[in-house]
């Protein structure tokens, strides 16, 4: 009797244990080999056959298709670069130039990767449609209500994140954090 | 009996690692909601379907980029190679290949293209081998992609620069196309030439 009670509290244990440890990891997305410049992170590596089985099972659990190394890299953002987690009620300004690429486009989800709602309909920058200042930096303002100059709408979402991805970019695999790969800024400008 | 539960306690957290290893690692291949089962209900084998842009609302996938207009073929190489055509778009244009779990193995883009067209084949290790050598040698400008799995997931996505773009980089994913090729007929054996007649 003590015999079976002890194996199944072991078992029990390591269930939880393991189950535990594997939805963590998964849903608080702390996959190796991450890319951290600022408060900016992307995993190039899960772009090629050298994905780690973590950020393979985030991929599956997620549906998503992540982007491929010759492609581009995607650099996602869930807090400003005091750390506080970006809250859609609040002005937010990315600011600054990006790391060289042939294109790139900012794109704001809610936290399950879908599109946030909003009155003009849109969901993100390309470099393109961004207007900048002469020397080629530019603000972005992400807020809730509308804001002259690049607007990127929140919808008065709690939480979002925002996701920067560079196409046909020299950033990649060996990229180091430095000067070569300067990524804008984010700071709160003003909260309710 | 402190130390037999603090055993138990112990043998269960080192039981719980490999748990935890074991369904990290198992789960890509059980899990029912990645990319390629989301496509499947859409996408025919072999073909280039259309995505919907993504909206708040609805979307295929999770974390797509609404600044593309996008594509997929899902493939499946049991019955031969296949036949990628993709027409480059005025903004960028890539085509991005991922196995049947999701792996992107390949990329390329319509820069890395260099021409006003990306045609390439498709054809698993196996396939790629039996494909004579001089063939190979006399249509070097074709560019073959061997895919480490029979099946997997080709995303086809040109940029709209410009919102008013979108229907630029529409048509240019409407119009790509990847089918299989139809295996070529045996070549008949190459005949010996005649000999020349002496001349007199």
């Amino acid at each position: 009797m003590r015999l079976l009670l002890g194996t199944l509290f072991g078992l029990a244990v390591a269930a939880w244990v393991g189950l535990g440890l594997t939805y963590y990891s998964l849903t608080h997305g702390t996959a190796f080999g991450g890319l951290s410049i600022e408060s900016w992170t992307a995993w190039p590596k899960s772009g090629t056959t050298d994905a780690d089985p973590y950020v393979r099972a985030s991929i599956a659990r997620t549906g998503r298709l992540p982007t491929a190394m010759g492609d581009g890299v995607s650099f996602t953002l869930s807090s400003d670069d005091d750390g506080k987690a970006l809250d859609g009620r609040c002005e937010v300004v990315v600011s600054g130039i990006t790391p060289t690429a042939r294109f790139w486009t900012l794109t704001l989800y809610n936290p399950d990767g879908a599109l946030v709602a909003n009155s003009t309909n849109r969901y993100g920058f390309t470099s393109q449609e961004i207007v900048r200042r002469s020397d080629g930096s530019f603000d972005i303002v992400v807020a809730p209500r509308a804001n002259p100059g690049n607007w990127l709408p929140t919808g008065g979402v709690e939480r979002y994140e925002l996701v920067l991805r560079l196409y046909d970019t020299a950033v990649g695999v060996s990229t180091k954090a430095g000067r070569e790969v300067p990524m804008p800024e984010v700071a709160i400008r003003s909260c309710p | 009996m402190i130390v037999r539960w603090a055993l138990l306690i112990l043998g269960g957290v080192l039981l719980g690692g490999i748990v935890h290893l074991a369904t990290v690692i198992i789960l890509p291949r059980t899990a029912t909601q990645d990319a390629y089962a989301r496509l499947s209900l859409i996408a025919p084998v072999n073909t280039v379907v259309a995505l919907p842009a993504p909206t708040p609302e609805k979307a295929v996938m999770p974390f797509m980029d609404p600044a593309f207009a996008s594509a997929v073929c899902r493939y499946d190489l049991s019955q031969g190679p296949l036949k990628l055509t993709v027409p480059v778009s005025s903004g960028y244009t890539s085509v991005s290949f991922y196995t049947r779990y999701d792996v992107a193995y390949y990329a390329i883009n319509d820069r890395a293209a260099g021409r006003r067209i990306i045609e390439l084949d498709l054809m698993t290790t196996a396939q790629h081998d039996q494909v004579p050598e001089d063939e190979e040698v006399t249509a070097a400008d074709r560019l073959i992609v061997e895919s480490p799995t029979l099946t997997g997931l080709i995303a086809i996505r040109a940029l709209a620069p410009e919102p008013g773009l979108m229907r630029v980089a529409e048509s240019t994913v409407a119009a790509s196309k990847c089918s299989t090729q139809q295996p070529e007929p045996p070549r008949p054996p190459a005949r010996p030439l005649e000999p020349a007649r002496p001349r007199k």
